[in-house]
């Protein structure tokens, strides 16, 4: 599909492992702290810079620290409706003439919201970089967001959660998940909004959201390509440096209670695969250097769904064929409170149930009898060969540090990461095993397949034509 | 299927020669066409290798044939289980994916180029490529899952509408089968029928092998006879009808609970090496390719908040892929937007672009072409694409030129004679019939 302004929900992190065993030693991985040159202007702006000379190319980002977890009842989804509307003009570049001016050079560009933060991009031929920044600065400040454009935006967005969410029955499963996760914690809110607020926006609200966090010393740019750190400093200095910074409104911390039992929630809607959520509560990383439970639960997850041949889809899909697809997620590093997810369809024949209870089983195993040395390198030779490609993209190598830099975590936490993974013991996944996956703490949500409206969808072979 | 496959109209554009290694080409002792690339930034490789062996080479009856084939290659392979075969791979940090579209069926690996690690990779992937066993077991249980995922893409809007749109533009040509299969005709398909299609698809002669990555000419061809010194050869090669043009104009409308209505409107387009590829292409940006600066998103969703996308495109293929107009809009704006899409499509094909449009798409395509080549696996998917349909090996430098040569008369003129706004399928997933059809009649 079109690579469009959305939201992204579960933006991959990137957070990866690596393996003393292997023959490629860690540096080849771990160049992050080598790599990144940083500056930080006297209003706050800080300018993060990975030189990366393969091609003519440059990739300039600009995360803001502002996402849903910062929106509050009535609003929600207001920093994803305010990135759309950063394309709506200033006075100087007017609607549209954004996108118009970044084709002219070449360019593509994009933007996305998350839970945490809001971040545009933009990839050019590498002496355009000068645009990216000059448009960059300009809306940083100068945003006009008329009632006109607002109008109609506003409609665009609601379409995109219509087909997003709406007509999404395993989307609608996961924001349920959330909001019966989490009970005072924002992450409980959908990261595009609910509808009933998204229709009750206005543009003095979307004015309000960017006059408080769109603000220098809010924000974070990531330039990886082929120029050299000092011109990029250079640059930002020219086109930001004369944005002035502001008082940035108080965080209220929001921390969720801990959870005392089970939840279990169910969505119906038109679908024929039932699907299954499971969802406990997880540490956050905290400490990178002297923190391990993060690290041995991102390796638990990888030795449940890290490759065909792994624990769930090994025993679930292909030997108990209890189901047709199973997978694992737990996003350690973020502003709010983190889940370890295992989700997964029921084969044609079983339930929601029977998947369920298979689950357990596999996390059984792992909590009675451990995971094995074997499972344990492999692991860590899938995630450090991964660092590797991923620096095949320049995209991807900017997307990885800007989304550790604007929750708080520095660039160079990559390498700690990376260290810090091949360390991981097999007693230590057994353990957090143990720890973590406890019935009090677990949530369940669960699709209950219906038909569409009652009869089965026409066969394209029964439906009349109309000319 | 068609919708989301945008991937391939990207693939198509060059490098300025000073970024651009060049390309090195050769035949293996078995007949395999090889199209490599020597690069030393990442000790990482990239390989892949495709047949005709995609969707177009199934029956109606066998439908899924192909795609069972393609799958079934990694779940199994002589004295490699399925799990073995995952965990040799994933030992080795590698990747092994399978490729698969309308035309070609192949599989990918990628993989670190340390000794070791490099040459367990390419074990298990000459294995899975020259002596996969199907094994029974897995084949049935693959049936069913496909079955289940069949029914489950038969709920969805989006797939609704892919499918139909493909049924009424390409009627009787295999085009018109999709990937999956069907839910009467994958339970059908036996073991024998993937042996009998792998021997008649994956054939030396016909393999198309795409290399880039930190590796010397000579490990490279090592590595290319490696992989296809055993593959079958075949007596007849595969080759896909051409596609019929379209009879009639069709509308279809299918009701569906969602909240959004789905519309696809198109006709057989045009192939790779088309004569008429730069004009289409190009004049396609500003229609619809181009996204924010293209006519039809700027219509639907920046002029009036119709949808969050609405775009053109043109798949070319080894015959006349599809064309098609998308959108997806809140059910009861269907037939407004409908009508914009189509008066947007028309006016673009009576009149054309204007020279500001024309000068921009330039701008953007030529501008932007360090980007489509910025890393080894865009790279590589060139290869690939070069080598399977036969296009020059001065396809790459000789884009931008060819760009650039397109005039707004090639673009009008083009679109006149392959665009017709007046014979078109349209098949809308959402509303009612009466909604759509009255609209229809009242224009």
């Amino acid at each position: 599909m079109f690579p469009l302004r959305h939201a992204c929900r579960a933006l991959p992190r990137l957070v990866l492992l690596i393996t003393v065993v292997f023959q490629i030693p860690v540096a080849a991985a771990a160049d992050v702290a080598a790599k990144i040159q940083q500056h930080k202007l006297a209003n706050g702006l800080r300018v993060i810079v990975k030189e990366d000379h393969r091609a003519p190319v440059v990739v300039s980002m600009v995360w803001y620290k502002v996402g849903s977890i910062d929106e509050v009842n009535g609003t929600t989804g207001i920093s994803h409706a305010l990135e759309h509307m950063m394309f709506k003009g200033t006075k100087q570049v007017p609607a549209g003439e954004f996108s118009r001016l970044v084709a002219a050079a070449g360019g593509r560009e994009n933007a996305f919201t998350d839970q945490d933060f809001t971040s545009f991009h933009q990839q050019l031929q590498k002496s355009q970089l000068p645009l990216a920044f000059r448009l960059e600065a300009d809306r940083m400040q100068n945003l006009t967001l008329l009632q006109k454009e607002y109008a109609k935006e506003i409609r665009v967005v609601m379409e995109e959660r219509r087909m997003r969410t709406d007509d999404q029955p395993e989307a609608q499963v996961q924001e349920q998940l959330m909001a019966a996760a989490f009970t005072s914690s924002p992450y409980r809110v959908p990261v595009i909004g609910w509808m009933n607020d998204i229709q009750n926006m206005t543009v003095a609200d979307v004015r309000n959201w960017y006059q408080r966090w769109y603000a220098p010393n809010n924000a974070i740019i990531v330039v990886v390509g082929d120029v050299k750190a000092p011109e990029v400093f250079a640059l930002a200095e020219k086109y930001f440096g004369t944005i002035k910074s502001k008082a940035l409104p108080q965080r209220k911390p929001q921390e969720e209670p801990p959870q005392t039992g089970i939840r279990r929630v169910m969505v119906k809607a038109p679908a024929e695969l039932p699907y299954l959520a499971m969802a406990w509560r997880a540490p956050l990383l905290q400490d990178p250097e002297k923190d391990w439970e993060p690290y041995a639960l991102e390796v638990l997850s990888q030795i449940l769904n890290g490759n065909e041949a792994a624990r769930l889809n090994s025993s679930l899909v292909r030997n108990e064929r209890i189901a047709t697809a199973v997978d694992t997620s737990y996003e350690d590093t973020q502003r709010g409170p983190a889940l370890f997810i295992i989700s997964g369809n029921p084969a044609p024949g079983k339930t929601v149930d029977d998947l369920e209870q298979g689950v357990r089983r596999e996390l059984e195993k792992i909590v009675n009898s451990g995971v094995s040395e074997e499972e344990l390198k492999r692991v860590k030779a899938q995630v450090m060969a991964s660092q590797v490609y991923q620096r095949d993209s320049t995209f991807f190598q900017a997307l990885q540090i800007g989304s550790l830099e604007s929750v708080g975590y520095p660039a160079a936490t990559i390498d700690v990461m990376l260290q810090k993974l091949q360390q991981v013991t097999a007693a230590q996944v057994q353990e957090v095993a143990k720890k973590y996956f406890n019935d009090d703490s677990l949530t369940v949500a669960t699709l209950d397949p219906q038909p569409l409206n009652g009869r089965r969808p026409p066969s394209p072979m029964e439906m009349g034509h109309v000319r | 299927m068609f919708a989301r496959v945008l991937l391939i109209v990207t693939l198509c554009a060059a490098l300025p020669a000073l970024a651009m290694p060049p390309i090195q080409t050769w035949q293996t002792t078995s007949g395999a066409h090889v199209y490599f690339v020597e690069t030393h930034d990442l000790p990482m490789l990239d390989i892949s290798i495709d047949f005709p062996a995609g969707s177009a080479f199934d029956t109606r009856a066998k439908s899924g044939v192909a795609g069972l084939t393609q799958l079934m290659l990694h779940l199994g392979a002589t004295g490699l289980s399925e799990d073995e075969i995952s965990r040799k791979i994933a030992d080795v940090g590698a990747q092994l994916d399978g490729d698969f579209d309308l035309d070609r069926g192949g599989l990918s690996l990628r993989t670190l180029t340390s000794s070791d690690e490099l040459t367990q990779a390419l074990d298990v992937f000459t294995r899975v490529l020259q002596t996969p066993e199907f094994p029974a077991a897995a084949l049935e249980r693959e049936k069913i899952r496909l079955v289940a995922d069949i029914k489950e893409a038969d709920t969805k809007p989006d797939s609704i509408v892919d499918r139909n749109f493909s049924q009424l533009v390409y009627g009787d040509h295999p085009y018109a089968l999709r990937a999956s299969g069907e839910v009467d005709s994958v339970p059908t398909v036996t073991r024998d029928d993937l042996i009998a299609f792998y021997r008649a698809h994956y054939t030396a002669d016909q393999a198309t092998v795409a290399i880039i990555g930190d590796l010397d000419h000579q490990r490279a061809e090592a590595i290319a006879e490696q992989l296809t010194a055993q593959l079958p050869h075949a007596a007849a090669l595969a080759t896909i009808p051409p596609v019929p043009p379209l009879a009639h104009a069709e509308l279809k409308v299918i009701p569906h609970p969602a909240t959004q209505g789905h519309v696809l409107i198109g006709a057989p387009g045009m192939k790779r090496g088309d004569a008429d590829y730069f004009p289409l292409y190009v004049g396609n940006y500003v229609l619809g390719g181009g996204g924010f600066v293209s006519r039809i998103l700027n219509e639907v969703r920046e002029k009036r908040g119709l949808a969050y996308t609405a775009y053109s495109y043109f798949m070319p293929m080894q015959q006349n892929g599809p064309f098609m107009i998308g959108l997806q809009t809140r059910k009861d704006q269907t037939a407004e937007a409908l009508a914009v899409a189509r008066a947007t499509l028309k006016k673009f094909v009576d009149e054309g672009p204007t020279a500001d449009e024309l000068k921009q798409a330039k701008e953007n395509i030529v501008g932007g072409f360090p980007l489509r080549l910025d890393s080894n696996r865009k790279i590589l998917d060139y290869l690939s694409v070069i080598g399977f349909y036969h296009l020059p090996l001065t396809y790459i430098d000789d884009f931008p030129a060819n760009v650039e040569k397109v005039t707004l008369a090639d673009v009008r003129d083009a679109f006149k004679r392959r665009v017709d706004p007046e014979r078109m399928v349209t098949v809308v997933v959402g509303p009612e019939p009466a909604e759509i059809s009255n609209a229809d009649n009242a224009k």
